[in-house]
């Protein structure tokens, strides 16, 4: 039960996007088309799911002050949680190489079409984010999963939303200096106060 | 009306190209379509409807469709003043009163946003659209009637400038205009907008007793009591306050426009009837709500959740968000499955967030803001799943 409320906390009430505005860069970038969107929110949403639990386990056995005394009782005193960055990080590359390679094995198009944009995944900050806030936060395994899978469907439902919106923007008559990204920031924001209606609820 | 004409051909020329206000033609031109039926018809080539609706007919009708909603207003403005203060008026006392405090505020929206519009159609040369008709009544309609001016004002602009013409004017929004300047209001300046606001008291000292909690707030009480929450509406501080009926007649504290829902069915039977607003949508915003009500019913966690379910319907903004701001056929979904997902997820939604946000007593307003974000993203599937189903009949 607390790892459902967890999910959908993560999802609509503690968004990602319009809570912590993180993740901005390929959510502004790569959400022109609804069906480029869903690849790339579907991709966050398996990485997220992947490298907050495997990054628990990390945190939880190797780099938490005295996590390595499983190792012997020599190890209690050791703290290696100044590596937390670069460990999460390299999980989180090294996920992504799989994704990567899944993606262009099953659809050349689509891996066509996210370009740069998908290995760049490994510094979206919303993925880091989704490890720093696990760790904060002391979950455990089960509700570190649900969370990291409903902080990627919380991306996910922005970053196609926006794409929908985008896709009608074409037949708008959006003033020169605005078109593009400047649109796309006033959009972010009006979205944000819609996706206010959430912040406050209790579960 | 002949003389009408006369003073527009006579001025017309200054304003045609090589006019000394060439610049102005649009202001014009609004101005000329306003009092006269264009004199321009579609060229040989395009698009041929043969039918008198044009957008100002379409607006027009609209704000017809609001009037009751706006007189209601006022007289129930008036009302719920003598009411707080605690002296017996006369209907004429109550209407003036109302006048005087309602008749500003649409004066401000009116001015700030069609001073904008005007501005913008100069800079941007286009038509200026009557849509701000409409956003510049429903504005005012849904702001409590003591809201200072300079709000509305500020609020309009808002809106108008980041909700509308940064996306190009009329047509072109996401989100609903009206409802982005509530929602800027609600956010920038909460304590005007929410709380124990609804009722103006002004010189006057409220009777004993007097509490201007609305209906909603009544409910964000009874989550964390005993007392069933019909018993509560009951015991109000004035006798008969939130009896059932009288809120559906919207004898009560509210924004000028939202309180009574036979106002709003009113509206919605000239909308619908002049085929200008989607019944669906209309209809499925209040079954989602009911829906959402009984489920809660079942449920039955606290007080505000055992509210019989048709209570939800007539209380705060329901069947005036449901009427005219969920129906707003520019930033509602466009296919007709689509209106039935779209209003009935807004039902459901306003009653999720009155009953389980206890950050806002209503819910209406945000619930359909998300919406309006999502109308889009509900279109193209429903426009994907429709490809689809006739490809596979295509192909057999």
């Amino acid at each position: 039960m607390e790892a459902i409320n967890i999910f959908i906390k993560s999802a609509f009430i503690d968004n990602m996007v319009f809570a912590y505005f993180l993740g901005m860069c390929s959510f502004l970038a790569v959400s022109k088309k609804v069906s480029t969107a869903l690849g790339l929110g579907a991709a966050v949403i398996f990485v997220l799911t992947i490298t907050v639990p495997i990054n628990w386990l990390l945190q939880e056995y190797v780099l938490k002050e005295g996590a390595l005394a499983w190792l012997g009782s020599s190890f209690e005193t050791i703290d290696l949680s100044f590596l937390t960055f670069i460990m999460f990080i390299a999980i989180i590359a090294a996920m992504v190489q799989l994704v990567e390679m899944i993606i262009e094995k099953v659809s050349p198009s689509l891996y066509g079409s996210l370009g740069i944009f998908l290995p760049l995944i490994a510094v979206n900050c919303a993925i880091l984010g989704a490890s720093l806030f696990m760790v904060q936060r002391d979950y455990t395994i089960v509700e570190a999963t649900a969370y990291g899978s409903g902080s990627g469907f919380g991306w996910f439902l922005a970053i196609i939303a926006l794409a929908a919106i985008r896709e009608k923007l074409k037949y708008s008559n959006v003033p020169n200096g605005l078109k593009g990204l400047g649109i796309t920031m006033i959009l972010t924001g009006l979205m944000g106060i819609a996706f206010k209606s959430f912040i406050g609820i209790v579960l | 009306m002949k003389f009408i004409e006369d003073i527009f051909a006579k001025v017309r020329p200054n304003f045609e190209k090589g006019g000394k206000w060439e610049k102005f033609y649009y202001i014009y031109e609004a101005h000329e379509t306003l009092f006269l039926v264009p004199n321009s018809t579609t060229g040989a080539t395009g698009v041929q409807v043969r039918d008198a609706i044009d957008m100002k007919r379409m607006m027009m009708t609209v704000i017809i469709a609001m009037i009751p909603c706006l007189l209601f207003g006022i007289w129930n403005a008036g009302h719920q003043h003598y009411l707080a203060v605690g002296e017996v008026a006369a209907l004429g006392d109550k209407l003036l009163t109302g006048a005087i405090l309602v008749v500003p505020i649409i004066a401000v929206s009116y001015a700030v946003g069609l001073g904008i519009e005007f501005t913008f159609a100069t800079i941007n040369r286009h038509d200026v659209n009557e849509g701000f008709l409409v956003t510049g009544m429903l504005i005012p309609l849904v702001m409590p009637a003591s809201i200072p001016l300079w709000q509305v004002g500020l609020a309009t602009a808002f809106a108008v400038i980041i909700g509308k013409e940064v996306f190009g004017g009329t047509g072109m929004n996401i989100l609903n205009v009206a409802l982005t300047a509530r929602a800027f209001l609600y956010f920038a300046y909460p304590s005007q907008i929410s709380g124990d606001v609804w009722s103006y008291i002004g010189d006057g000292t409220a009777v004993a007793g007097f509490s201007g909690a609305t209906p909603l707030a009544v409910g964000a009480a009874a989550v964390e009591g005993t007392t069933p929450m019909v018993e509560m509406l009951n015991n109000s501080w004035s006798t008969g306050l939130f009896d059932f009926w009288n809120m559906f007649l919207g004898i009560m504290p509210g924004s000028i426009g939202e309180t009574s829902t036979l106002m709003c069915l009113i509206g919605a039977a000239i909308l619908i009837g002049t085929g200008v607003g989607s019944w669906k949508i209309i209809f499925s915003v209040f079954a989602g709500a009911f829906v959402m009500g009984t489920v809660c019913n079942l449920v039955g966690a606290n007080e505000y959740m055992l509210l019989p379910a048709q209570y939800h319907l007539v209380i705060g903004g329901l069947a005036f968000g449901a009427v005219f701001m969920a129906s707003d056929p520019v930033t509602a979904t466009q296919t007709e499955t689509g209106k039935w997902i779209y209003g009935f997820l807004i039902g459901i939604l306003t009653v999720i967030i009155r009953v389980f946000n206890p950050a806002y007593p209503e819910g209406i307003m945000l619930a359909i803001l998300l919406m309006n974000v999502f109308a889009p993203l509900i279109d193209y599937y429903v426009v994907a799943a429709n490809k689809k189903r006739r490809l596979k009949r295509a192909t057999v």
